[in-house]
């Protein structure tokens, strides 16, 4: 059962992992347009992101991997039960990685023009199906008795994870605003400064409303937070996060700004996590057939070898992935390696 | 059409698009390894220049592998949910291995590779190169782990815990070093590195018979034909040899399929070329008498077990392993036969590089590579069906129950439109920096000013961060 618990904990970790670093990058493409007029100014936008957007990209197939070893059922549930927009998710990937990788190995400005539009649209698509996705998982889809759903995409089209689909498009955009302080200076760095106090009240509000919309209609959710009532603390943590977050911009501390932002994604998350532990995806159709960290999971021994994997491996990880993030500080200047 | 059927497809296409790529980076990263050691010894810019010209080919390689390869990561839960529930508790926590041990080593230091020519020292580079490639090296031990263990099970117990069917893990090391690991993946690091290889001597012949970058060509071409002659020879003789007995020993049915042997033979021929009818049982073409015997069991006189002995129901299309396998081994002769000639000519004649026949020749030879490793893919792939597990779970049946026809005839659509308009513009880019060249030289003590050990990195306020505020 601890060893339950820990995955679980564990691969909430590898899903915040995910958000926080694919996210500032997703948040950028989504800008982008926005931002950057010039052709000069979107090469710097694509190459604040270049030396880490695939390593970011990695989290996400760890979170797959991490998934299919650590509960199996989940995983073979949830995306056949999710096929098409699962399909369009890895549509929407494909066209962003040649995006980046295409967009400035041609001096046309229509070829340009093109990838980025591939790259915005792409950026935001990722973000909007995710979000939608872990919207109906909060919510619960219709698991019967084999684990299995029925189900199409309009009926994951429903509002309330349509508003979970569209405040991740807002925190991210956000969390990327935040990102590119660092990384930008002059001119774009004033759009920059200027969208995230119109980035930080859209989000805010859309947070607000959700947090609202789940406490009234999502029993479960209120119910665990009633009973445990420790774990109020994740979203409170979060809001200060978000207070923290914003006083460092003013101060002009972006580092600083954009480490309280990515705390503030890891509480949203834990938030989360902690309403709906020990269930993964509650079934609509009867709690029973709910996917728990039980009956979901693969048995102890593949649990604790694959512990033991992490233990050895996500330390190093966190280490080159600091060592890279540190190498690449600083304000971005093209050169004739740059995309 | 059965919908299986289109799952079947839509696994085949996207695994094999996919599996074009991982073998070429690959290779081309051990040449970039060659070329960071060579450039740290002996300081001549060419080492340089040249490293800078193909780890840009390696970054546009790479991308196309993650690309297509994230499709797998998750196709396995879309498409194949029975499969999943199955192997999960297995294969699974291979593949979450690969994912900490190999993608990560990969993603983390990918960035320093590619941009950090302009950034770092000769020797921070190779070390940022050897752990790209290291990373990619580890992938290909934990894929072809996870694979073999699809091939050869062991080290599992079944039970059905509610949700069918489930295979749990009794022992981890017996699931990771399965019979056909060790043969199969000697066999795969080799035939990747002749990828990889051939890719280097196709871009080097091509600048010759253009006359072209003509000293950086033969460089590439000493650096990688040699390579890729000793592990043509290695292939057939060793690797190849050595796969193909661990087949025999551990899927019987499989070796039978790959020669079309239907019934139990001593003194088992091999063929060359040949085909199998179905109807009468029977496979006709060229053969060389007893080989099969001689290489599967050291004894001419020895039985090879016919497709008759076992089930009609588990047979694999005995044609097309056939073919597909045959493909593999006569390019493998082929490979031989190129090597040694273009070695002899260079080495011998002394005049390779102004033979135009066999610069052709050997321009073409990365689609040939690249053909030969596909079809031992697909011998390895097909030769197994009808199971998705060896001999404990159907193909058919593994397949999600919930999603449609219609649902999967959606992606598959999806897929071969973007597949086909991203591998065009991947051989437009791949094409138009052929055409551009290398890099010209640095000025001598260019890259000398730049950090070249943990310590001038992490110590050194360098350029970048004086202006960080």
């Amino acid at each position: 059962m601890w060893l339950n618990t820990t995955w679980f904990v564990l691969y909430v970790a590898i899903i915040a992992g995910y958000v926080i670093l694919d996210g500032f990058d997703l948040g950028v493409g989504m800008l982008s347009p926005f931002v950057a007029r010039t052709d000069t100014e979107k090469r710097i936008l694509l190459n604040s992101i270049g030396p880490v957007w695939d390593g970011n990209e990695v989290w996400l197939v760890l979170g797959g991997g991490a998934l299919f070893a650590a509960f199996p059922l989940v995983y073979a549930s949830l995306f056949s039960g999710f096929y098409t927009a699962m399909m369009l998710v890895l549509f929407v990937l494909i066209l962003r990685t040649v995006a980046i990788e295409f967009r400035s190995k041609r001096e046309s400005s229509r070829w340009r023009a093109m990838w980025d539009g591939v790259f915005f649209a792409a950026s935001f698509g990722i973000t909007l199906l995710l979000g939608v996705a872990l919207g109906n998982v909060i919510q619960g889809v219709a698991v019967d008795q084999a684990g299995n759903m029925r189900l199409n995409l309009l009926d994951l089209l429903n509002p309330y994870a349509i508003a979970v689909g569209a405040t991740a498009v807002a925190m991210l955009s956000l969390h990327g605003a935040i990102f590119l302080t660092q990384k930008v200076e002059g001119l774009l760095l004033d759009r920059v400064t200027k969208l995230i106090p119109k980035l930080m009240a859209v989000f805010f509000t859309l947070m607000t409303v959700l947090m609202a919309w789940t406490l009234l209609l999502n029993e479960e959710i209120t119910t665990n937070y009633k009973v445990r009532l420790w774990i109020a603390i994740f979203p409170l943590l979060g809001l200060v996060a978000v207070l923290v977050s914003w006083r460092f911009l003013l101060k002009k501390q972006y580092l600083s700004a954009f480490i309280a932002s990515a705390c503030m994604i890891g509480l949203l998350l834990a938030t989360v996590a902690a309403g709906m532990y020990p269930v993964l995806i509650p079934s609509s159709i009867d709690p029973d057939y709910d996917l728990t960290v039980i009956n979901a999971a693969s048995a102890s021994q593949t649990l604790a070898v694959m512990l033991v994997i992490a233990v050895i491996g996500l330390p190093f990880v966190l280490m080159y992935t600091a060592g890279v993030y540190f190498f690449f500080r600083g304000k971005v200047s093209l050169d004739q390696e740059s995309y | 059409m059965t919908t299986e059927m289109l799952h079947r497809i839509q696994f085949g296409l996207t695994i094999s698009f996919h599996f074009i790529f991982p073998p070429m980076s690959l290779g081309v990263g051990l040449v970039l390894i060659i070329f960071g050691v060579k450039s740290v010894r002996t300081k001549d810019p060419k080492w340089r220049q040249l490293s800078m010209f193909w780890v840009k080919i390696y970054g546009l390689i790479f991308s196309m592998g993650i690309a297509t390869g994230i499709v797998q990561e998750f196709q396995f839960g879309t498409n194949w949910a029975v499969y999943s529930r199955f192997v999960g508790n297995i294969f699974g926590s291979l593949l979450a291995a690969e994912g900490i041990f190999a993608f990560m080593l990969e993603g983390g230091f990918l960035g320093l590779m590619l941009f950090g020519g302009t950034k770092l020292g000769n020797k921070m580079w190779l070390f940022a190169t050897t752990m790209v490639v290291a990373g990619a090296t580890f992938s290909a031990v934990w894929i072809v782990m996870a694979n073999s263990w699809m091939q050869t099970p062991q080290g599992y117990a079944i039970k059905d815990v509610g949700y069918g069917d489930q295979a749990f893990m009794t022992s981890f090391s017996d699931v990771m070093f399965t019979p056909s690991f060790g043969p199969r993946i000697l066999h795969v690091t080799a035939a990747s590195w002749m990828v990889g290889t051939s890719l280097v001597i196709s871009v080097a012949a091509y600048y010759l018979l253009k006359k072209r970058h003509v000293e950086l060509a033969k460089t590439m071409m000493r650096v990688a034909l040699p390579i890729f002659t000793v592990l043509a020879v290695l292939q057939v003789v060793l690797f190849g040899a050595n796969q193909a007995i661990e087949v025999t020993h551990q899927q019987p049915e499989k070796l039978a399929a790959m020669e079309g042997l239907y019934t139990s033979t001593t003194c088992a021929p091999m063929y060359i070329i040949g085909w199998t009818n179905p109807d009468t049982e029977t496979t006709s073409g060229l053969s060389i008498p007893c080989l099969l015997s001689i290489l599967s069991y050291q004894s001419p006189k020895a039985e090879v077990t016919g497709l008759q002995e076992f089930p009609k129901d588990e047979w694999a299309n005995v044609n097309l392993v056939f073919q597909v396998y045959h493909l593999m081994i006569n390019l493998g002769m082929l490979f031989i036969a190129i090597g040694a000639m273009a070695c002899i000519l260079w080495i011998w004649k002394r005049k390779l590089w102004d033979q135009r026949w066999m610069l052709w020749i050997l321009v073409s030879s990365i689609v040939l590579t690249e053909l030969a490793t596909l079809s031992g893919w697909w011998t390895a792939e097909f030769g197994r069906q009808p199971w998705v597990v060896w001999q404990l779970l159907r193909t058919d049946g593994a397949q999600s129950p919930n999603v449609t026809f219609a649902q999967v005839a959606f992606s598959i659509g999806m897929f071969v439109i973007l597949y086909a308009l991203v591998f065009m513009m991947f051989i437009s880019l791949l094409n138009q920096m052929i055409q551009k060249g290398p890099p010209p030289p640095e000025e001598e003590g260019a890259s000398e000013s730049l950090p070249d050990s943990f310590g001038e990195i992490f110590r050194h306020r360098s350029r970048v961060s004086s202006r960080d505020n």
